[in-house]
């Protein structure tokens, strides 16, 4: 974390994103769905903070309603407060403003994110005119001044490329130009890395470390990968069926993992030192949204369960200063 | 899980088959497959991608050889060409010896009995309108089997892979999770009784806690079976864990193959190199600082003459653009090869070892 890019936010000092008790629900055949349930957390300017879990279990609902980019059937609950604002509070005018300015989000598809039918320089300067009213000409410059920042070789030829013409790896990097180009203060990226190949991906990991450092933004990286968590994120919150189950220190947590299904996450993930026949994973499947069990969502599943997990769910405790987890049996590492 | 430690030590059954015929279950030599594309390279005549390039590789009966490489490199192509769901344009696929059409050689339907494939997508590679027993035993009709006959085994194959048969049988792929799904797909290979496994990122779209879990099938099933695997995947820590040999790709060529602790312990491709280090740590405090190799793949369409990796390769010279390297032994341990003229003595790469130093002593004139 930089200090010299601090900027205390009205309120709270220090903090940039102050999310409390968010939760999102969908209209699934006329049933609720809980995607997301009760979510806290603060972030500074300077630090990343990454979402990991597993699919379904809400780590890209609680990045996309930050910003409500989430479909009209959704029911966005709680408090948003970015840079003191009260995003969830936004009308579409207003929202559209911050999207790009206050905060940008790169996606894991770039083929998807960008569009095809322009060239990679005029998309960037699009946004760059669209947003701070300045000249195409100042927009073009601006789009080759982000492709440098990115590192993209023969900048001012890719200019005038169409995404298709480039390859993987560009058009990420193209995408984080984009991103990047009305220098917001917060980043969220989803997945970014995950379509990549793997030469390819620990470079943009190495690049988008090298932008934070720069550009001192706070960042919100959604990732499955523990590698990738673990190549870029300061603090980390692991994600079950919609809540955080235990947050920290990367390095604390990886250390020292104290929710069984963090445990259980570690366990079965094959790494560079895993020795044969030693996976232990996790049995069974991730809960049903529709359908979810009365108390704790990772009760069928664990092995730690008493009686009391079946009956409600519990709370997010704080173990230590900035070290929390969901379960009552923290202190209990017999598994 | 004791039962794996038989398979474990792979590397002192002798290096090609139990069943004592003296062949490998499969061999594969100059292999090739380029796919012509519609409206062409926008220059002079038709563009070609060069999917599969002139390989060669055998499998030994029982060992599970890994292939990785990243995508375009050819290691899906090889599958598809391995099963017949493509023909070749050239090359040679001996199972057990035998050539698969022709006069003498097997019909499909032998080699689909004895090889089987489970794909990436398990819930494309299902039919929406199949239950499970229907899915799972259609390949047994298929095969001339009666249908009572085939539900039967069908009800035992899913029960092999850990699906209650009286829970699972008359379910939809869309009733089922992505982990099941997969389960169902190695089911309906097994069906079978398949002597060989074709793995095409068979674990790869599956969420970490679920891919443990049909790791752990796939160990257990190749084990109680005897089966032999090609495990085809683009994730490096996955095809270390369950391999024994390693096959590494790049845009169609085979760039390096040997018993899976050489190959990621001393690696001698200079593309190996950087694909291992290229693999994330799990430890934050032990971050990779500088990309291990820059720059993109490129396109298979028009790869670069030569060595295909020398547009990205720290140790590229004159050599490397004008003389395709070949597969070939280097280094102490008999079976691992590569492809790389700084390797080979001779070859006029100025970081290839002397003449004396490498165990070829005269591989004829060199290109100096």
């Amino acid at each position: 974390m930089s200090a010299a890019d601090f900027t205390p936010a009205d309120g709270h000092p220090g903090t940039f994103l102050s999310v409390r008790d968010l939760s999102v629900e969908f209209l699934s055949e006329g049933m609720p769905l809980r995607a997301i349930n009760g979510v806290d957390f603060d972030l500074h300017l300077g630090e990343t903070l990454c979402f990991l879990g597993e699919s379904g279990s809400g780590k890209t609902v609680t990045m996309r309603s930050l910003v409500q980019l989430l479909p009209p059937t959704a029911r966005i609950g709680g408090t948003v407060l970015l840079d003191g604002i009260d995003v969830l509070a936004l009308d579409a005018d207003r929202l559209r403003a911050i999207r790009g300015t206050q905060v940008a989000m790169i996606f894991q598809e770039p083929m998807t994110a960008l569009d095809p039918v322009f060239t990679v320089g005029h998309q960037i300067a699009e946004v760059v005119v669209w947003h701070e009213g300045v000249s195409w000409s100042a927009g073009r410059a601006r789009a080759l001044e982000m492709l440098e920042l990115v590192q993209v070789p023969s900048a001012r030829r890719r200019l005038d490329a169409y995404p298709h013409e480039l390859s993987g790896g560009l058009r990420q990097r193209v995408m984080i130009a984009l991103a990047l180009s009305c220098r917001p203060k917060m980043l969220l990226a989803d997945e970014p890395t995950t379509a990549l190949d793997a030469t390819v991906q620990i470079q943009i990991l190495l690049l988008l470390r090298e932008l934070q450092r720069e550009l001192g933004m706070a960042t919100i990286f959604v990732t499955h990968d523990l590698g990738v968590a673990c190549e870029i994120s300061d603090r980390v919150a692991v994600m079950y069926a919609g809540r955080f189950v235990e947050t920290g220190a990367m390095v604390e947590v990886i250390d020292e993992p104290r929710h069984p299904y963090t445990i259980g996450l570690l366990n079965s993930t094959v790494h560079a030192g895993s020795e044969r026949g030693k996976l232990a994973p996790i049995p069974g499947a991730p809960p049903d949204l529709l359908d979810m069990p009365p108390g704790c969502a990772f009760a069928p599943r664990c092995p730690r369960v008493v009686g009391a997990c079946r009956e409600r769910v519990p709370d997010l405790e704080e173990l230590v200063p900035g070290r929390s987890a969901r379960c009552p049996r923290t202190g209990i590492l017999d598994c | 899980m004791n039962a794996t430690a038989a398979t474990v030590d792979a590397p002192a059954r002798a290096a090609t088959d139990p069943a004592g015929d003296g062949r490998p279950i499969l061999s594969v030599s100059r292999l090739r497959k380029y796919f012509r594309l519609r409206g062409g390279s926008g220059g002079v005549g038709p563009a070609y991608v060069q999917a599969v390039d002139d390989i060669s590789f055998d499998v030994a009966t029982g060992e599970t050889l890994g292939v990785v490489g990243e995508s375009g490199c050819g290691k899906s192509t090889t599958a598809r060409l391995l099963m017949r769901l493509i023909e070749p344009d050239d090359g040679e696929i001996l199972l057990d010896g035998r050539d698969v059409g022709g006069r003498d050689g097997m019909s499909l339907r032998t080699l689909r009995r004895n090889v089987q494939m489970v794909f990436q997508d398990s819930y494309s590679s299902l039919n929406p309108r199949h239950t499970m027993a229907e899915e799972v035993s259609f390949g047994l009709t298929a095969q001339g089997i009666k249908r009572a006959e085939a539900r039967r085994r069908a009800a035992e194959v899913l029960e092999f892979v850990g699906l209650e048969p009286a829970i699972f049988a008359d379910r939809y792929p869309h009733e089922l999770s992505g982990g099941q799904r997969q389960r169902v797909n190695v089911a309906r290979a097994l069906a079978l009784n398949p002597r060989l496994l074709l793995l095409d990122e068979a674990v790869s779209s599956l969420d970490k806690s679920v891919e443990a879990q049909v790791l752990n099938l796939l160990i257990e099933i190749k084990e109680r079976l005897g089966l032999t695997y090609v495990f085809i995947s683009h994730d490096l820590n996955v095809v270390r864990f369950i391999s024994d040999r390693v096959l590494v790709m790049y845009l169609g060529k085979v760039v390096e193959i040997g018993p899976v602790d050489r190959v990621y312990g001393s690696p001698g491709h200079p593309y190996t190199r950087a694909l291992i280090a290229s693999r994330l740590s799990m430890d934050p405090r032990r971050r990779i600082e500088a990309p291990p190799v820059a720059g993109d793949l490129p396109s298979p369409i028009n790869p670069p003459s030569g060595c295909r990796f020398r547009t990205r390769c720290p140790l590229a010279e004159p050599v490397c653009a004008s003389v395709d390297p070949v597969l070939d032994r280097f280094g102490a341990a008999p079976a691992h090869m590569a492809a790389c003229h700084a390797l080979v003595p001779g070859s006029g790469h100025s970081q290839a070892p002397g003449r004396d130093a490498g165990t070829a002593l005269e591989t004829g004139g060199s290109p100096t």
